[in-house]
């Protein structure tokens, strides 16, 4: 009995120390907020590695809200260190490509290992991606930033209403593939440790599912966003791909989706390493700390805190571009 | 949906060739990142932009940066590998293109197989990768 309450009163604390831990990091960023938009430092008192540091401490923070929440570090990389960290948005979209292609290409071998990953359905949704991926980046490089921070903020301010609203099927119906799906053989088999067996599925609307990845690949490129975001729902809901299975083909598809874009970006010099490796290293450690605390956090609480810190973000990088809230 | 307790291998090969190959190729890519990335800001080999003057140049566009340090662009930043901030690249070029030896490998696979749809799939997702690492795409504000 005393070990169950002393188990209990130590689930609690490690329970309360995360939960302190996330609102403190919330805190932190609206602070932080509130003094980069007084006084964006472009010859601040602060020491040369003080902002790397603290990209890195945020890029932590937001790589162990990332995993729990359900949505790719990419998409909160980009609004909220391009609102919020005085780095032109030109390094912060080229880092933020590297983010979400440094975390597609760490879960990507597990994933196709497990087939929760499929290399048939993904490989004709990533060329059109990637594709359109180089386009978006050539486009987001080649008009002003302010139009770049406005749709940026209209794009966010969409996603946080896609998250708020968007239903998930773990397992649609799809009575039968069409015909594009069937030629090309995008069915396969995998192993659900949930239930202990294996999967058959298919997929459906395979030529809807291809031209809504054109427009997913350009905004990826145009903000330098990973966009599993947009993936996830179009594989699950669209073409009727199980909910596992979409969310590990979609990661999978970034690995080649992200690659082009941050090709773009760096052969056009919009890659810094002293912006890009502190935001890719200190997103992974904390992805792999949020992994751990699957678990313990409270799913749900840490999806209206991102969708908060998306809005927040998503507004600022509105006003920003409107030139109201510089 | 069908769904059975046969626990036999159902990851078809090429996919297992790529997995392992884009393991090899993140892991590599990751390790000289974090590597170049500590001789960059350590000083073990010097910075083409110094590090103190970084945050008066970061808050520009990306063609004002260039200008101002009088940085290449395309892959004309491997003339100066020897510079701290340079070398960092390295990692973040093996990152991007790690997906380039997968594509490659698989296409033997999916050609013996007279799969040729997927042939023609890898090889046009392989020519779009290297079109956009070619640097050839100009753009600019």
């Amino acid at each position: 009995m005393l070990n169950k309450i002393f188990s209990v009163a130590m689930s609690a604390g490690y329970l309360f120390k995360a939960n302190a831990l996330l609102l403190l990091f919330t805190l932190s960023l609206f602070a932080a907020s509130a003094f980069a938009a007084g006084s964006i430092p472009a010859e601040s008192a602060m020491p040369w590695w003080g902002w790397p540091l603290a990209l890195f401490v945020t890029c932590f923070f937001l790589g162990i809200v990332a995993v729990p929440s359900g949505v790719g570090g990419g998409v909160l990389f980009v609004p909220i260190v391009g609102g919020f960290f005085p780095f032109h948005l030109d390094f912060v979209r080229g880092a933020g490509l590297l983010v979400a292609l440094a975390s597609a290409l760490a879960a990507g071998p597990s994933l196709l290992r497990g087939g929760l990953a499929n290399l048939r359905l993904a490989l004709p949704l990533a060329l059109i991606a990637s594709a359109s991926s180089i386009v978006g980046a050539m486009v987001g490089l080649a008009v002003p930033v302010s139009i770049v921070q406005i749709a940026l903020g209209v794009t966010i301010l969409g996603i946080v209403v896609l998250m708020a609203l968007a239903k998930k099927s773990e397992f649609p119906d799809v009575p039968a593939p069409d015909k594009l799906s069937a030629a090309l053989s995008m069915h396969g088999v995998f192993h659900d440790a949930a239930r202990g067996q294996h999967i058959n599925w298919q997929v459906h609307r395979t030529v809807m599912g291809l031209m809504l990845f054109v427009g997913i690949g350009f905004l990826a490129g145009l903000f330098g966003m990973g966009a599993g975001w947009a993936n996830v729902p179009v594989l699950n809901l669209l073409m009727g791909a199980p909910l596992k299975v979409s969310a590990g083909t979609s990661s999978f598809i970034l690995t080649l989706v992200d690659s082009s874009a941050a090709w773009i970006y760096l052969n056009k010099g919009a890659v810094l390493a002293m912006i890009a490796v502190p935001s890719v290293i200190g997103m992974m450690l904390g992805a792999m700390i949020g992994a751990r605390l699957l678990h313990t956090l409270k799913a749900s609480a840490v999806r209206k805190l991102v969708i908060s810190l998306l809005l927040f973000a998503g507004l600022r990088a509105l006003l920003k571009g409107l030139g109201i809230w510089l | 949906m069908a769904m059975s307790e046969n626990n036999e291998s159902h990851i078809p090969a090429e996919q297992q060739r790529y997995a392992t190959l884009l393991n090899w190729g993140a892991r590599s890519g990751l390790a000289l990142l974090a590597v170049s990335f500590l001789v960059y800001i350590f000083g073990g080999l010097p910075a083409h932009v110094p590090l103190d003057q970084l945050p008066q140049v970061w808050n520009l566009p990306v063609e004002a940066y260039l200008e101002q340090t009088q940085t290449p662009t395309g892959w004309h930043w491997l003339d100066l590998i020897s510079f701290g901030d340079f070398a960092s690249l390295i990692g973040i070029t093996v990152l991007s293109g790690c997906s380039l030896i997968c594509l490659l490998a698989v296409i033997p696979t999916y050609a013996r197989r007279g799969d040729w749809v997927f042939v023609a799939i890898c090889a046009t997702a392989l020519l779009v990768q290297l079109l956009a690492a070619s640097g050839t795409l100009g753009v600019g504000h």
